[in-house]
């Protein structure tokens, strides 16, 4: 006998409480990512092959190294859950639970390493 | 449920393969994800960019000479086809979540689409930038 809504369910209410932040996180960093790909794509695509004085002082600009923290925050968090959701598809077992954990270190390192020097040069 | 029998179910055959022929579903979906998964090479060259402007002039000849010469230009290129494309695929699980333009028809049209909006945007790009 089941006693919960499908959508109740699916939603995650099911057995194990849980189970939809996974999708959800993903449609999140998505939609941000939508608006803030393109603004970094012109805003970097404008600063990459400057002399480093112009470069420099590009990044010093508010709207540029904004962009360039939010995109590089969002764009590796996102890429640390669709990453496994790829690891999870391929893998199992020990090597898997591994994998996540490098993944997921990976890309919070790039992302402190991006930020920081942001933030470096445009203070 | 311990008596549900889970060892001896049909299983679904993967989508690549000797089952299916190749389609543009399945196509467009498995490289949403290769160029997803591709893009960590693009973030690298990226963050190694920021941090070498961050140390000072030497790191950063280094970082944007090799980001800028004709091999790191050929892997941005094709990142930034990569990263449109994989935006487009992004924006058409969006509106699959929301449930439109889920028959078959669409989507393949959509595949197609997805195809060639990256290959335009990825032109329109090189021009501006």
């Amino acid at each position: 006998m089941r006693y919960l809504t499908d959508r109740k369910r699916a939603t995650g209410l099911g057995s194990a409480h849980s189970g939809a932040e996974h999708h959800w996180h993903m449609i999140v960093t998505s939609v941000l990512l939508t608006g803030l790909v393109p603004m970094f794509v012109f805003t970097f695509g404008l600063g990459l092959g400057m002399e480093y004085d112009q470069a420099a002082a590009y990044y010093s600009r508010p709207f540029p190294a904004i962009i360039g923290i939010l995109t590089l925050l969002v764009g590796f968090v996102h890429f640390r859950s669709g990453v496994q959701s790829a690891i999870e598809d391929y893998t199992h077992g020990f090597l898997r639970k591994a994998l996540i954990i490098a993944a997921i270190g990976l890309c919070y390192t790039l992302a402190a390493i991006g930020i920081f020097a942001i933030v470096r040069i445009a203070l | 449920m311990p008596d549900v029998n889970r060892g001896n179910r049909p299983l679904s055959p993967f989508m690549i393969g000797q089952y299916y022929r190749p389609q543009w579903t399945s196509m467009t979906s498995i490289f949403v994800r290769i160029t997803g998964i591709a893009l960590i090479v693009a973030g690298l060259m990226i963050v190694w960019w920021f941090a070498a402007l961050a140390r000072g002039p030497e790191a950063y000849a280094t970082a944007n000479g090799f980001i800028t010469s004709w091999f790191g230009d050929l892997v941005m290129f094709f990142s930034l086809l990569g990263l449109w494309y994989h935006m487009l695929g992004g924006i058409r699980h969006l509106i699959w979540d929301s449930g439109r333009m889920l028959d078959v028809e669409t989507s393949e049209r959509f595949g197609q689409m997805m195809v060639v909006g990256s290959v335009l945007l990825t032109i329109f790009t090189v021009i501006v930038v």
